[in-house]
């Protein structure tokens, strides 16, 4: 079976509309999450990234449109353009596009929002960026709470493996809307300062807005220098319940133990574990606990919503793309906002930027629905 | 990559009533979805409390995957599913609710992907999941990522299929993907069974 590959990537943020903004503010230690008013989504102010309405239309005009399109279309649209430029693939029969989403473009919805309530159906979102760029494939959209970004680039690799295709696009995006923020609040999950992933002052999750994307490749001429490639994914159900993370990381522990058994490394030869970790009291224990049966502890690890919020349906994509450049600069980045371990087993939260040689990685995630996700990812050498 | 997959079993749920292998094995003459559910939990003799709180389509996929994982003892069995409606039918309802009093009991049923949760925690299946968005019923996509997992050894069974619940219309044909069974795994297979229960 062919290698497959991680490559050309970008993020659209508050940070800017590249990978490199997000990756050289994140290597400061700087956060974008931002104290924001916003009664049209909630009462009380929250904290959260978004990329402002005005540049994200200017960005999106250059693009020249010839036609209407919603805030999140725009968003994953700015995001692909750059990816599918950066790599000069031609849009042929052998080239998919996946979409990751859990809620697409919820907010036509709203009574105000001037779009048809068709564009609420995530296989219209898929076919808008389908014929946006002329893909000859017709769009996958994958829903699967907030595992699936990282999933979707197991997608991916499985449809490549499969021999449906030999590139894929992966984009990733979800919106900042008062029915998010609305259900979260509901169940009292939203914090009321920047979020604390791990910590044991922690006190919820913020919700940021972000578009990603990557190339996923078996052609080892389309590489970038951040590249990776994947080298096992698996993702594994609770079977427990929908809402709560099982107690004792079932899923996420199967899920890490499933990618590891299809590589030849053992936990000691991780070098870096990105995780979940939204700072939710619930969900960062039951990391904890699955980090521990895996035997991964000692190997440092952050959660990376400390600066963008957790941004749902791109998250995992998002944090996959920041553990490629993490990697290629050999650079822990910090845990921003941790202070003091709040979990019951032991972790080795990044707690300052360091530099340290890098070359394999853990990306996890886990969502409502009791699914969890892990895959695992080697830096691609110069010589192949 | 060249393994033989086959059907092993199949189920359909359309205009209130429910298919196993092509059978007709319940139907109701109800007002509403949702007794339709109700009578069809009584008839099978479910006793399964938690039913009763999940949405409209955790019902239709947890009711069309049961007489098809009851008798199952692959517990490494894969569930795929797909639709086009998504959880629109209860986001419709967060969206008219979340303004006065937000449920959590409904939000967490904003994801399509929960009706896999349920299915997992009932049958106690730790395996793959994946819920995917389309137009229509796809079958390429499903032959392709159900064999994808069979011949990754990521699963010894698939269950797959389309779970779609909208405005009280529910239409759902799931099945096994197995490496015996009666019909072939291929498009022709999947598109006569999903017309004609």
């Amino acid at each position: 079976m062919d290698k497959v590959f991680l490559s050309y990537n970008n993020i659209v943020s508050a940070y800017g509309f590249d990978s490199l903004s997000a990756i050289s503010q994140i290597e400061n230690e700087v956060s974008s999450l931002k104290r924001t008013e916003d009664e049209r989504i909630l009462s009380d102010p929250f904290y959260t990234s978004r990329p402002t309405d005005t540049i994200v239309s200017e960005a999106f005009e250059l693009l020249q449109p010839t036609k209407k399109y919603t805030r999140l279309e725009k968003l994953l649209a700015i995001s692909l353009a750059s990816t599918i430029r950066q790599s000069n693939i031609a849009l042929t029969n052998r080239v998919g596009l996946i979409i990751s989403t859990t809620k697409g473009n919820i907010d036509v919805l709203e009574r105000a929002n001037p779009f048809p309530e068709e564009r609420a159906y995530l296989s219209e979102l898929g076919t808008q960026i389908k014929s946006f760029f002329q893909f000859e494939n017709d769009a996958v959209v994958l829903s699967n709470a907030c595992v699936s970004g990282v999933l979707a680039v197991a997608v991916a690799k499985r449809f490549i493996d499969q021999g449906r295709y030999d590139h894929v696009f992966v984009a990733g995006g979800d919106l900042v809307t008062k029915f998010i923020l609305s259900g979260f609040n509901a169940f009292q999950a939203l914090s009321k300062e920047p979020c604390r992933p791990y910590c044991k002052t922690r006190s919820g999750i913020n919700i940021g807005e972000v578009a990603a994307s990557v190339l996923v490749t078996n052609d080892p001429n389309k590489l970038t220098k951040e590249s990776v490639e994947v080298l096992g994914e698996a993702s594994c159900n609770d079977a427990n319940h929908i809402s709560g993370p099982s107690r004792t990381g079932e899923g996420l522990h199967r899920s890490i133990q499933l990618a590891m058994a299809q590589t030849k490394l053992s936990a000691s030869e991780i070098d870096y574990v990105s995780g979940h970790g939204t700072a939710t009291q619930f969900n960062d224990e039951m990391e904890a606990i699955a980090f521990n049966r895996s035997g991964l502890q000692d190997t440092p690890m952050n959660s990376l919503k400390g600066y963008f919020g957790h941004t749902l349906g791109a998250s995992g994509l998002l944090e996959t793309i920041i553990g490629m450049h993490s990697l290629h600069r050999n650079t822990l980045f910090t845990n921003l906002g941790f202070q003091e371990l709040g979990v019951s087993e032991p972790l080795n939260i990044i707690q300052r930027t360091t530099s340290e040689k890098l070359s394999t990685f853990l990306k996890t995630a886990s969502g409502f629905g009791g699914c969890n996700t892990a895959a695992l990812f080697k830096k691609v050498t110069a010589n192949g | 990559m060249a393994n033989d997959y086959f059907i092993q079993a199949y189920s359909h749920i359309r205009n209130n009533q429910i298919w196993h292998n092509g059978e007709s094995i319940f139907t109701a003459d109800s007002a509403d979805f949702s007794s339709f559910m109700k009578a069809a939990y009584k008839h099978f003799a479910l006793d399964y409390g938690k039913f009763f709180k999940m949405d409209s389509l955790s019902k239709l996929a947890f009711m069309a995957s049961n007489p098809l994982l009851n008798d199952e003892p692959e517990k490494n069995t894969a569930l795929v599913m797909t639709n086009k409606a998504g959880s629109l039918d209860t986001d419709r309802k967060h969206q008219t609710t979340m303004n006065d009093y937000p449920s959590p009991a409904v939000f967490v049923y904003t994801l399509p992907n929960i009706c896999l949760g349920e299915i997992s925690i009932k049958h106690q299946l730790y395996s793959e999941n994946a819920f995917f968005v389309f137009d229509s019923f796809n079958p390429s996509t499903l032959h392709d990522y159900a064999n994808a997992l069979l011949d990754s050894k990521k699963a010894e069974k698939v269950l797959c299929g389309w779970v779609d619940f909208e405005h009280q219309k529910h239409d759902a044909f799931l099945y096994i993907v197995s490496k015996s069974g009666t019909f072939e795994h291929s498009l022709e297979t999947l598109n006569r069974l999903y017309q004609t229960p």
